[in-house]
C-alpha cells in the first residue's frame, strides 16, 4: 500500500483569528458568526484525521527577509517552531514535521522539473498556524505532523495559477509513489479578497470570492489561467495569495470531489474569510 | 525590450515588483531589524541615529519617521515589512490600514464591518487635496 492524497482543506489564514483566539475573544460578537462556521471543520477534521498534513502557505516577512526569496520552499525538519512576529510567538505547540516524506517529495517534485528550495531550519508565522487552530482547535499537540510548503506570493513576480495547478499534480504523484499507507491531507491557505496597502487598502470583493470559490470546486484547471492581474484587479493586491489554493486543488483526483464543508465571511480585520473542504472520492 | 508590467495601471495599488524590492531593500530589511525587541527599543529611543545606521536614502529616512506609509510604498516599502513599524509604535494593523486610505481608524472599520471597500468604488490618496 502506498500513501495518498485524501482531502484538501482551503482556508485564509488572518493573523487577527490568531490573536482572537490566543487572547481568548473567539466569543465577542465580532468572532462569534467566524469561529461558527468552522466548528463543522473542527468536527470533520476529529472523524478524518491524516496521518500527515501538507501545509501550502507564505511567509510575510517573518522566516524569510529580503535576503532569500525562494518562489517555492519545502521544510524537511524534524520540527519548526512558531515564529516571534514582533509580538512573542504564539503560545502554540512546536510543530513536528515528517523529514521522511517531505525528502521523498522534493526528490520527486524536482525530477518532474519544479526547482523545490529544501529548507532545514525555519520558523513558521501566523500563515502557518492559524490554519491549524482553525481546524485543529486549541490543542497541547497537534495531531500529526505537518509539511511546511512556502511560496513566494510577497514579491512579484510570483509563480502563476497554472504553474501552481501543475506543481500540485507533481505532490500529487510524488506522493502516490512513497511506499508507506500513509493518509495525507494537502491545504491550500491565504485568501480571499483583501488589499493591506495604499489608498485602496480594504478592498472585498464578495462576489468573485463566491465564483472562485465555484470554480475551484467545477472546473480548477481553468481557473488555473486566471492571470495576475485579474487577481489584483479584482481581489486585491494581497488576494493574489489564492494562487496558493491552486497547488492544493490540483494534487486532488481528476475525479470531481465531495464538498464536506463551505463557509464564507466578512470581515476578519481586513480580509474576506474563504473556507472548502474537499474530499477524495475513494 | 522592456518588460510587460500590466499592474501599473490599477488606482491606490502599487505592486512590490523586483525594481521597487531593489530601491527597498534596505528599507525593508531596516523594518525587519525590528522583530528583535533591543532594536525596537533602539529605534524608539532615537528614531534618527538608529535610521542612519541603514544606508537608506534620505526621502526613505524622512518617510518612516513621518510614518507615511504610501510614501514608503512608492519608495519601495512593502507592507509586511513596514507593519513592523507600526507593532513598535503600538499600532494596530487597521490604523496603519486606515491611514493609508485618508480615513481614520473608525471609519476604516466601519467600512469594513459593511462589507469592505466595493470593487470600483472611488480611491483617495489622503495626501492628495480634497
Amino acid at each position: 500500500m502506498m500513501a495518498r492524497i485524501t482531502a484538501s482543506v482551503y482556508t485564509s489564514h488572518v493573523p487577527a483569528i490568531g490573536a482572537a483566539l490566543d487572547l481568548g475573544k473567539s466569543g465577542d460578537d465580532y468572532w462569534k458568526p467566524l469561529f461558527a462556521g468552522y466548528e463543522p471543520s473542527k468536527a470533520w477534521f476529529k472523524e478524518n484525521t491524516p496521518d500527515v498534513i501538507f501545509l501550502v502557505y507564505n511567509d510575510h516577512a517573518t522566516a524569510f527577509s529580503l535576503d532569500m526569496i525562494p518562489t517555492f520552499a519545502i521544510g524537511c525538519a524534524a520540527e519548526y517552531k512558531p515564529a516571534d512576529e514582533g509580538w512573542g510567538p504564539r503560545p502554540v505547540p512546536t510543530v513536528k514535521g515528517h523529514a521522511e516524506l517531505a525528502s521523498h517529495i522534493a526528490q520527486s517534485v524536482i525530477q518532474d522539473d519544479f526547482d523545490l528550495t529544501i529548507v532545514n531550519r525555519m520558523d513558521v508565522d501566523h500563515g502557518f498556524t492559524v490554519p491549524l487552530s482553525l481546524i485543529c482547535g486549541q490543542v497541547a499537540e497537534w495531531p500529526c505532523p505537518v509539511i511546511p510548503f512556502a511560496v513566494n506570493v510577497v514579491q512579484y513576480p510570483v509563480p502563476s495559477g497554472r504553474r501552481c495547478f501543475n506543481l500540485g499534480r507533481a505532490i500529487r504523484k510524488a506522493v502516490s509513489l512513497y511506499d508507506e499507507p500513509l493518509k495525507v491531507q494537502i491545504w491550500g491557505t491565504g485568501g480571499m479578497s483583501h488589499q493591506l496597502q495604499g489608498p485602496r487598502a480594504g478592498l472585498i470583493n464578495r462576489e468573485w470570492d463566491n465564483r472562485f470559490l465555484d470554480r475551484l470546486i467545477a472546473e480548477p484547471e481553468k481557473l488555473a489561467d486566471t492571470p495576475h492581474l485579474e487577481y489584483v484587479q479584482q481581489a486585491g493586491s494581497e488576494g493574489i495569495e489564492l494562487v496558493m489554493w491552486l497547488i492544493a486543488r490540483g494534487a486532488m483526483s481528476d475525479l470531481p470531489p465531495r464538498v464536506a464543508h463551505r463557509f464564507y465571511h466578512v470581515p476578519a480585520s481586513n480580509t474576506a474569510v474563504g473556507h472548502l473542504i474537499l474530499e477524495n472520492s475513494q | 525590450m522592456a518588460l510587460d508590467k500590466p499592474y501599473k495601471g490599477i488606482p491606490g495599488t502599487t505592486i512590490f515588483d523586483a525594481d521597487l524590492a531593489r530601491k527597498g531593500y534596505h528599507l525593508n530589511q531596516f523594518c525587519m531589524s525590528l522583530m528583535k525587541a533591543e532594536n525596537r527599543e533602539r529605534f524608539k529611543a532615537n528614531e534618527r541615529a538608529y535610521l542612519d545606521e541603514w544606508p537608506m536614502s534620505e526621502e526613505q529616512k524622512q518617510a518612516v519617521l513621518a510614518r507615511d506609509l504610501n510614501r514608503c510604498i512608492e519608495l519601495g516599502g512593502n507592507i509586511y515589512f513596514l507593519a513592523k513599524i507600526g507593532a513598535t509604535d503600538g499600532k494596530s494593523f487597521q490604523f496603519m490600514a486606515a491611514s493609508m486610505t485618508g480615513m481614520t481608524q473608525e471609519e476604516y472599520a466601519k467600512m469594513m464591518l459593511q462589507g469592505g471597500r466595493a470593487p470600483g468604488s472611488p480611491v483617495r490618496d489622503p495626501r492628495e487635496k480634497q
